[in-house]
């Protein structure tokens, strides 16, 4: 069976196929070593992984970070979450269909009692702000000890191929993060007192101050003396008829499956949401070779970066402000996605209602901290801190400054008398800082030879493209100005190299000497197979609209330019300062307008709860989270209403109940299922 | 601040009190229920597990939990609403002479009582239980018309049936005081507001000690604290909810026992061998550990359960583990129905019903053996007194 994998990357090395030989539900499949179970599925076409037991809903993949349980699998008999477990040779996995038997396996193993770990730093979280503090507080000698539930360390810079925003001195700015992981995780290996479980999750804090870890070895009660909670952010949902479908997944997953496991999740993929998540979600579709049909965002302006929207557009995505997702369609799996234009309160306008065809939609409306665990280590008054989307969510460079100052604080807190430079601080909420408004664009003068246009217009925190230029022509008021090129370029094309947002090119006006053409130098980080050399292409002006037609000359491709080739392409000179790039994609093109019924959204993933059944009890009189959690069940599934609670919250709002008058929930421990047998055995319980 | 007057006040909305004012509903007066959480049973009662079974030693528990079981297996057709009533009886595995012989002894008074229960031998018991341990397994005793119930619906459940009747409920209200007028009770006040009536009937669990003392007795009940938790379902494996009569060899555990709820999850308990003094509610790093390695032990299957949440609840304890469910003669119109010792959810219908006798007819519906038992004013030093906890 041929393997959905992604062949071609601009950025990635392509993995090898699989090679290790599982069944699924019967069929023979392959895996790579040490693939996890749904990544494996995915890459054999099979995104479909159980049907719920309450009404028989298709499941499959939603968060692929172990946070919710949508994608449990029986593997050799046993109930796991698919995104979260390798593949092992031999593996049986099958299909969950309803609730899991419990397997008949009464063979007795020895029982053991949990160690008891003591540390002097424990830090949950091995991403960017978990590393950074743990960098920190390693160079001055203290011991850590860092928890990380996935088998590599990087959190989710191991998903961000592309290069990163911020300050290029403080936080390495416009390096890849994928990249930044790397430096981040080798800088360990000169630190001894730092030690790192891989594969291991923190379950719950418990009033006694230790806090569960289930690790591959089993069960362990680590009692730290300071613990750093940098568990990140999870992603926000929304509840909109046929939300449930497999093929509608969170955009962290989606890069889980396309930048980490090298899968061709989709061919055509819509996406809600214009905030970073959403906008650099499509980016990295589309440098997998995967199609993005649209994107919509509720609000009338896009939340990302404007360069971020810019490259979307550049390529041809339609993206649709004042914009949402009224309805998903498939039998089993996403088949369409209807989308409408809302109003001023983001009612959906009856009449505007528009049908693309759309085997995957991602969810990307926004991140919540993980804090379930901060939160109760501050309520039992341990010696806590925390770092990151954990305190704070924000962009990645934001977790690595306020990552590296908590590791300072909590050194100085030790008792080692550290140094935290003053400019730290006020850089670290200027990273925190949401982008500016978009300002006019001023068409460059040109007239000289060869000069840069930088079509930047949004203050954002970067600084790449002045630290670039060998000749400091790039001019900028700290790091959230706005950069402003002087004269005298030399043609390097470093900044069109280093901008992150690819919101730089050059101009060569002496091209050609009657001053017929112009030459562009272009950024481009998409596969070698879309570049049309020497043929004709369709130019697109700042805002993606066409402007006529160049050729493609040549393609620079050196090692210091870290992947990314500049295009050389001919433009009629009239239209020098105009095109800001060209497009690759057609028109996305409506099919049969479906107008949207009446269904009953899925609010509860876990419990499969619809709306209309919490809409009920609230119309009862219940007012209280945990007595709608008794009575119509929402967040009582595997996944203790992480992602559910903020839409229960959206419904109460809706039915006029005010905020003051809802008693929260209680959260209990623990924030992540694991086996009965793990608390009791070395092992996880496993048969081997 | 504005006065109600209500025929009756139940104070306290958890597994007692809203069973009772659903009785005493039922007898055609106006009812106010307070409570200070804010919706019915969010106090201990949602900490229960959900067993509930007839097959006690002491003839009040009999008895109270016999009518508890009659009015809740039929709930559903006779209220239709559902309050996950699961009929799967209780199994008590036996390993042991002693408390094989200590079973058989409770036989006579369950059999007084018309209850079903007998002894199985370790075949039957392995098919009851599927996968535990048969090495030394004796048997055991089997009890099939006992249940398990949803903790988090049953009360509710209850509410909505009083208020349909004219009950009223009023939450986030916390009682801090009493008016007596003499030797007779007139009324409750609040927080909020100040309420009358003739009789005021005292429900409040793990905080009935802080009501005796605005009442001017001294209630004797204090908050003993255990874990529990629950798994994610699985398919129905199991019927019984089991008992372990043997203490751990962790050296912190009485008996543990365990059940698979209506939803498919299993959901478990121990008692620990000291008590645990206090109302705090929270989760302790002991409990999972602990109890994986008993259960466990007793079904190795039990293994692969996804363990999905724990939490923590309080026994509201009287000094002999019995409850105290009587009129208090020095304050006329005062009904106690306090120190359930951890079965509230099981006893609490049938209270419910004997609080509307106590209260409205002012004579107890019980056989006398069995109110004797739950008296006020008995002799609390007698402690250590029932044979089956």
């Amino acid at each position: 069976m041929s393997q959905r994998r992604i062949q071609s990357h601009p950025i990635l090395e392509p993995l090898p196929d699989g090679t290790v030989d599982f069944t699924f539900d019967g069929q023979s499949l392959k895996a790579r070593p040490g693939e996890m179970i749904a990544s494996a599925l995915f890459a054999s076409g099979i995104s479909i992984f159980g049907h719920h037991h309450r009404d028989g809903g298709p499941q499959g993949i939603f968060c692929a970070n172990g946070q919710c349980s949508q994608c449990t699998v029986l593997a050799d008999g046993r109930a796991v979450k698919s995104c979260m477990v390798a593949i092992q040779p031999g593996m049986e996995v099958a299909s969950a269909q309803g609730n899991p038997p419990l397997p008949a396996d009464d063979q007795v193993k020895s029982l053991h009692r949990p160690p008891d770990v003591e540390v002097d730093v424990l830090i949950i979280g091995g991403g960017p702000a978990g590393l950074s503090a743990a960098v920190e507080l390693g160079k001055v000698g203290i011991d850590v000890l860092i928890v990380d539930d996935k088998p590599e360390l990087g959190g989710k810079l191991t998903l961000q191929t592309h290069g990163f925003f911020g300050s290029v001195a403080d936080c390495w700015a416009g390096t890849r993060g994928i990249d930044i992981g790397h430096l981040l995780t080798d800088a360990l290996d000169d630190l001894p007192g730092i030690q790192v479980w891989t594969d291991t999750t923190a379950v719950g804090i418990f009033w006694d101050g230790k806090v569960g870890v289930a690790t591959p070895g089993g069960y362990k009660l680590v009692t730290p003396k300071n613990v750093l909670i940098a568990m990140g952010a999870r992603e926000k949902s929304l509840a909109f008829p046929g939300a449930d479908l497999p093929g509608i997944y969170g955009a962290g997953a989606f890069q889980t499956l396309v930048n980490r496991d090298l899968i061709g999740a989709s061919k055509k993929l819509f996406i809600l949401g214009g905030g970073n998540v959403g906008l650099i979600g499509g980016y990295h579709a589309l440098q997998a070779g995967i199609d993005v049909v649209g994107l919509v965002e509720g609000l009338p302006e896009c939340g990302g970066y404007k360069v971020h929207e810019d490259k979307l557009k550049r390529f041809g995505v339609p993206i649709w402000t004042s914009h949402t997702v009224v309805k998903a369609w498939g039998e089993n799996h996403l088949e369409k996605v209807t989308i409408a234009q809302v109003d001023e309160r983001f009612a959906p306008i009856a009449g505007t209602e528009k049908t693309f065809e759309a085997d995957t939609l991602l969810i990307a409306v926004g991140l919540a901290s993980v804090d379930e665990i901060l939160i109760k280590a501050r309520e039992y008054g341990l010696n806590v801190y925390a770092a990151g989307d954990s305190e704070e969510v924000a962009e990645a460079s934001a977790a690595i400054f306020s990552g590296r100052i908590i590791g300072r604080k909590m050194a100085r807190d030790l008792g080692v008398p550290v140094d935290i430079p003053e400019h730290w601080e006020p850089l670290a909420e200027v990273l925190r800082s949401k982008p500016g408004e978009v300002e006019a664009w001023e068409i460059p003068r040109g007239g000289e030879r060869v000069y840069p246009v930088i079509r930047c217009v949004q203050e954002i925190p970067c600084n790449p493209c002045s630290e670039a230029c060998p000749e400091n022509l790039i001019e900028m008021e700290g790091i959230m100005g706005l950069p402003r090129y002087t004269e005298g370029c030399l043609g390097c094309g470093n900044c069109v190299t280093l901008c992150p947002g690819l919101a730089i090119n050059l101009v060569c006006e002496d091209y050609d000497p009657e001053k017929k053409t112009a030459l562009l130098m272009l950024p481009f980080e998409y596969s070698d197979d879309m570049i049309p050399l020497r043929g004709d292409v369709k130019t697109v002006d700042f805002d993606g609209d066409i402007i006529g037609e160049g050729k493609v000359i040549a393609v620079r491709e050196r090692p210091d330019q870290d992947r990314r080739r500049l295009l050389m392409v001919e433009v009629p000179f009239e239209e020098r300062l105009k095109v800001a790039g060209f497009t690759i994609r057609g028109p996305s093109v409506p099919v049969e307008p479906l107008l949207p019924d009446d269904d009953d959204p899925v609010v509860c993933r876990c419990e499969r709860v619809r709306k209309s059944e919490i809409v009920k009890e609230i119309r009862a009189g219940v007012k209280d989270i945990n007595q709608l959690k008794a009575l119509a069940r929402p967040g009582m599934g595997g996944c203790g209403g992480k992602t559910c609670t903020e839409l229960v919250y959206r419904i109460f709002r809706e039915e006029g109940v005010v905020l003051d008058d809802i008693t929260p929930g209680t959260n209990r421990p623990l924030v992540a299922e694991i086996p009965l047998g793990a608390f009791a055995h070395k092992e996880d319980g496993d048969a081997d | 601040m504005p006065t109600k007057t209500y025929d009756a006040i139940v104070v306290g909305g958890g597994s007692v009190g809203v069973p009772s004012a659903y009785n005493l509903a039922l007898r055609g007066l106006k009812i106010l229920v307070l409570d200070r959480r804010s919706a019915v049973g969010q106090g201990d009662n949602k900490t229960a597990i959900g067993g509930i079974r007839a097959t006690h030693s002491d003839p009040a528990k009999i008895v109270l939990c016999s009518r508890s079981l009659a009015q809740m297996s039929t709930w559903k057709e006779t209220h239709g609403i559902d309050v996950g009533w699961k009929t799967g009886g209780y199994a008590f595995p036996i390993y042991d002479e002693p408390l094989e012989k200590t079973l058989r002894g409770l036989f006579p008074i369950q059999h007084k009582y018309d209850l079903e229960i007998d002894w199985v031998d370790a075949d039957g018991m392995a098919e009851l239980i599927p996968g535990i341990e048969r090495k030394g397994l004796r048997g055991g005793t089997y009890s099939p018309n006992d249940g398990q119930l949803s903790p988090l619906k049953v009360p509710v459940a209850f509410q909505r049936a009083a208020m349909e009747l004219g009950a009223e409920f009023r939450f986030n209200e916390k009682v801090i005081g009493y008016n007596i007028d003499g030797k007779k009770i007139r009324g409750v006040r609040t927080d909020k507001g100040s309420y009358e009536a003739p009789m005021v009937i005292v429900a409040t669990g793990s905080d009935a000690r802080q009501d005796g003392e605005f009442l001017g007795i001294d209630i004797p009940v204090q908050p003993d604290s255990h874990e529990a938790g629950i798994t994610a379902p699985v398919k129905r494996f199991l019927e019984p909810l089991v008992v372990d009569m043997r203490p751990g060899p962790d050296g912190k555990t009485v008996n543990f026992y365990f059940g698979q709820n209506d939803e498919g999850q299993i959901i478990f308990c121990y008692t620990p061998k000291d008590l645990f003094i206090g109302d705090n509610r929270e989760s302790l790093s002991e409990f999972l550990p602990i109890l994986a390695a008993r259960m466990i032990s007793l079904i190795p299957r039990m293994r692969h359960l996804l363990v999905r949440r724990v939490w923590r609840g309080c026994y509201p304890m009287t000094p002999d583990g019995i409850p105290i469910i009587d009129n208090v003669p020095q304050i006329e119109g005062l009904t106690l129905a306090v120190g359930m010792c951890g079965q509230g959810f099981m006893l609490g219908p049938g209270v419910g019903q004997e609080v509307a006798s106590l209260a409205v007819d002012g004579k107890t519906s019980l056989p006398q053996e069995a109110h004797d038992r739950i008296c006020w004013g008995r002799d609390f030093s007698k402690a250590g007194t029932e044979a089956l906890k």
